[in-house]
């Protein structure tokens, strides 16, 4: 049996200043799997990364990596592992390149043997023509991909990336999307916090929900997802509409005077909406769900565990 | 991949990255060293100097070329630590080091040798220019190479603990400002300790670096105010105990790890 890409036991971690940010979470990330680690700000996501990675030191529980205890076998444990942080964390003085081949130092590799993969990582994150531009000088969205190439010039087994998307424009985070996608099929196991739902809706096929230091749900996607009771979805109409009569069995408001807002709860089928539309001489131009799937449910959870 | 290559090539790799930084920002970290000891050269051994006469039964300028020497190492190995592990943790690059399997002790050696490749290279600057000044012969090749390797060590490791415990750009400059100018000044680098009275001479034999002086004094004149075997002997228990001390706070991670 292959063992966990990531396996955390009672991990708890409470700081100096006596806030607790974790109150001993279990998680359990098979090997392969593309896993979203989600919850709101200050829940403790980055805690938990941090520790994984070395960077922030645990109270009491364990956490292992592809089968190697972070404190106890520390360098089996990193060499398995990549990092992508929140915030830039390189030499803002260095050149792009020598970045990269540095780190691939830190994990035994000379600067010949990194060549290759620096190379390819750099060209496949289209940073290649900027190799020799000190890191400075580089937009938003280069510096967030000169992480990613950092992180994986040592191919990891596991790669870790903290928001890895956070202020990337769209065209770029697709992109990003896409590099990630071929990653995890090319089998490396993919671990992500985000903020932006519809991407660990787009990407993971597994979930961790975090709040106040505690996992409050962990499944997978489609399950979470096969939870959702209701839906949202605006409707905009062809014509305006002065009065909305009773829809029935659904709740449907006015949202502007050609626009209306039906919530259908699951077991009930869009047909029967557009029969009740259609009966009442209303007719739709578009359709388009009111917020991420995802994100209704991670919105409903977290308020049911504040509550 | 073994364990003990990964830590050679990261100890490399830590070495290379000091060397470059410091020779790129040449004009900050080699040039002003320069600079400084030409004018004390000019100033204090050729003009003020010629007045003086001999120090320590040799002239003046002869006298004073040693300390200059080491101070340039000493001031060197200790800012190059301080401020590249500083910068480090500042921008947060330390951090590359911390999701490694680098050890403390590889980390540790590794800035200690750019530390001390500084030290070098500027006590190397500084003794081509003394030779426009002065003759230099050397009287003991093993001391001289003992007590500039050992200061530059010992004065990296400073430079390393001052930057773990650093919160801002300010508290790298203190230590040197305060503590090691002060005692480098009144560690014998322009003065024989004979020239002092009793009381003073005594508070004197307190200060590391007037033995650090004296010891690379003999090592090229052949005369000094201290006994060069304690003080090479001092040099390692320091480097000892202080380096156990770095390792230590590398371990724990403080000011790296939360």
């Amino acid at each position: 049996m292959k063992v966990p890409a990531l396996l955390v036991r009672d991990l708890s971690k409470v700081y100096d200043n006596g806030f607790q940010a974790l109150k001993g979470i279990s998680l359990e990330v098979e090997q392969g799997d593309f896993f979203a680690l989600l919850g709101p700000n200050g829940a403790g996501k980055s805690t938990t990364l941090g520790i994984l990675s070395g960077l922030v030191q645990k109270t009491s529980g364990s956490a292992e990596v592809m089968g190697h205890d972070v404190n106890k076998e520390t360098s089996y444990a990193r060499r398995d592992l990549g990092v992508v942080p929140q915030e830039f964390n390189f030499n803002q003085f260095e050149k792009v390149y020598d970045i990269v081949v540095t780190q691939a130092g830190y994990f035994g590799l000379t600067v010949a043997e990194a060549a290759p993969q620096a190379e390819k990582l750099l060209r496949a994150l289209d940073l290649w023509e900027k190799r020799d531009e000190p890191s400075r000088m580089l937009s938003g969205g280069m510096k967030r991909r000169l992480m990613i190439a950092r992180a994986l010039i040592h191919k990891p087994k596991v790669l870790i990336l903290d928001e890895p998307t956070a202020g990337v424009d769209i065209e770029l985070r697709r992109s990003m999307w896409d590099f990630m996608q071929d990653l995890n099929k090319a089998g490396t196991t993919i671990i992500l916090t985000t903020h932006y739902l519809e991407e660990a809706e787009q990407l993971c096929r597994n979930i961790a929900i975090i709040n106040h230091g505690e996992i409050i749900q962990s499944t997978s996607v489609r399950e979470l997802l096969g939870q959702l009771n209701t839906e949202t979805f605006i409707l905009d109409l062809t014509r305006p509409v002065s009065d909305i009569p009773e829809f029935d069995g659904f709740s449907v408001r006015q949202v502007t005077a050609d626009s209306l807002e039906a919530e259908v709860t699951k077991g009930q089928s869009l047909n029967g909406l557009f029969a009740e539309l259609d009966s009442r001489g209303i007719e739709v131009r578009s359709m388009r769900t009111k917020s991420n799937r995802l994100e209704e449910m991670f919105v409903g959870l977290v308020r049911e565990d504040n509550a | 991949m073994t364990d003990a290559r990964i830590q050679w090539v990261a100890f490399n790799t830590i070495v290379t990255k000091e060397v470059r930084r410091f020779m790129r920002i040449w004009q900050q970290t080699l040039l002003p060293p320069a600079i400084t000891m030409t004018l004390y050269f000019v100033i204090f051994g050729q003009l003020i100097g010629s007045r003086i006469g001999d120090m320590g039964g040799v002239n003046y300028m002869s006298f004073i070329v040693p300390g200059l020497i080491m101070m340039s190492v000493i001031t060197n190995s200790y800012g190059n630590v301080a401020s590249s592990f500083f910068s480090n943790k500042w921008q947060r690059s330390v951090e590359e080091l911390m999701v490694s399997p680098v050890r403390p002790i590889t980390i540790l050696a590794g800035y200690i040798s750019g530390g001390v490749a500084r030290g070098i290279a500027t006590g190397a600057i500084v003794t081509l220019l003394s030779l426009y000044f002065t003759h230099l012969q050397i009287h003991n090749l093993l001391v001289v190479v003992l007590v500039i390797l050992l200061s530059a060590i010992l004065f990296s490791i400073g430079g390393f603990i001052n930057a773990v415990f650093a919160t801002k750009f300010d508290d790298i400059a203190i230590i040197p400002t305060f503590v090691i100018t002060p005692l480098t000044y009144l560690g014998g680098v322009f003065y024989s300790i004979d020239l002092l009275p009793g009381f003073w001479q005594t508070v004197s034999m307190f200060n590391p670096i007037l033995y650090m002086v004296n010891t690379f004094r003999y090592g090229i004149l052949g005369v000094s105010d201290v006994d060069v075997w304690f003080s090479l002997g001092m040099l390692v228990v320091f480097i000892l105990i202080f380096g156990g001390f770095s390792l230590r706070l590398l371990h724990q991670g403080k000011g790296m790890r939360h």
